[in-house]
């Protein structure tokens, strides 16, 4: 049993690049929770962090869309982004070749899955690694589900993923953290950035908690979209998650709708129960 | 409509600082190598973030594409406000305004 925690938060990019502009009392809470998972996962030893993410257009397009991609690369680099836009300075991130070759290798024994030795981080990656491993001192191993490009990969297969990546980190020696990364609810990128569906939410994340599988892939594209937004597709890596995590039950840590950061800002970790770490 | 070609531009220009330079230096260089229309090329050139948002283009890479331009976050929202406003709804995508 080698993966030491499995945890999932939001990414907006206002999340840095609009700080000064939300309200200060619950935009601290928020990254005092970010500063937990932080703590959770330093205490979990992580050998690498596995984020899968849902990017928005840093290294995948139309031409070529794959439902499941994952990092193959010694070292990644992000933000794509402008810099002061994001808050958030460009760098090199460490990643670790080989680890992912053979995650990969066991992963794709299940699910298709293509591979990538080079990528770029958007926010959907630079915002979490900025609170969680803030001096890039951890491997890195992106995941991409693809959330924008429809057809979009089905949530029963972002299950199934999560699955397959479970089994695999649990083959390899290394200890490996996994987080998810998405909105639940959100409208970004339109005039609409800033609304927020709290009880469709709410209802999503008491379904994360319980890791109830027939519950959670039940969603179709067509209801989240009318009830959640296109942000809303993002729930893939949430559903991944929570597959990863073995039946396991999940805890929300905190969730508050920030309308500056256009999401409801959520962390939260599944009990896995390594033993270890949590 | 080639919106395909015009996310393709913007999604090359987002991510690769040469694309970023022939941007400033080289544009019409640079758009002859995408299959755009006139109305396409004309709404980049003049950075016009409203109209590029009518035509459908993903609001992920719009976002980017208006943060390369340096447009503040209150300046990118109303151009798209606006580009609704004079030329209709968004045409196409999944990111259009609900107006709620």
């Amino acid at each position: 049993m080698t993966t030491v925690f499995i945890g999932v938060c939001s990414h907006g990019p206002g999340i840095t690049g609009r700080a000064a502009r939300a309200e200060p009392g619950i935009r601290d809470e928020f990254y005092r929770h970010f500063g937990k998972m932080r703590e959770a996962i330093e205490g979990a030893r992580p050998d690498a962090l596995v984020i899968v993410a849902a990017e928005h257009f840093a290294n995948f397009f139309m031409n070529s869309m794959p439902a499941f991609a994952m990092g193959m690369a010694a070292y990644y680099e992000g933000p794509i982004e402008d810099e002061k836009w994001l808050a958030i300075q460009r760098t090199r991130i460490p990643g670790n070749a080989d680890l992912s070759r053979r995650l990969i290798g066991s992963i794709m024994s299940e699910v298709d899955l293509a591979y990538a030795e080079e990528w770029k981080f958007d926010h959907g990656i630079m915002v979490p690694l900025h609170f969680l491993t803030p001096r890039y001192d951890v491997p890195v191993i992106p995941v991409n589900i693809n959330c924008q490009g429809p057809p979009l990969t089905p949530l029963a297969r972002a299950w199934a993923f999560g699955e397959a990546l479970r089994r695999a980190c649990d083959e390899v020696p290394e200890r490996i953290a996994v987080v998810a990364t998405g909105g639940i609810s959100h409208w970004p990128c339109t005039p609409d950035s800033g609304k927020i569906n709290e009880a469709w939410d709410r209802e999503f994340l008491r379904r994360w908690t319980q890791n109830d599988r027939a519950a959670l892939v039940s969603y179709t594209d067509d209801e989240t979209y009318r009830d959640a937004g296109q942000g809303g597709f993002e729930i893939r890596t949430f559903v991944a998650a929570a597959a990863a995590a073995k039946g396991a039950k999940g805890e929300v840590w905190f969730y508050a709708p920030i309308p500056i950061f256009a999401v409801g800002c959520t962390i939260g970790a599944m009990h896995i129960n390594s033993g270890e770490g949590l | 409509m080639s919106l395909y070609y015009t996310q393709k531009f913007l999604y090359q220009l987002n991510r690769d600082p040469l694309a970023q330079r022939r941007f400033r230096d080289d544009l019409d260089g640079l758009l002859s190598e995408y299959d755009l229309t006139e109305e396409e090329r004309a709404a980049i050139k003049s950075r016009d973030v409203g109209l590029l948002y009518v035509f459908g283009v993903n609001g992920q890479i719009l976002m980017h594409y208006a943060a390369l331009l340096g447009l503040e976050w209150n300046e990118y929202l109303d151009a798209m406000r606006q580009g609704v406003a004079r030329h209709g709804p968004v045409r196409a995508g999944l990111y259009a305004m609900t107006g709620k």
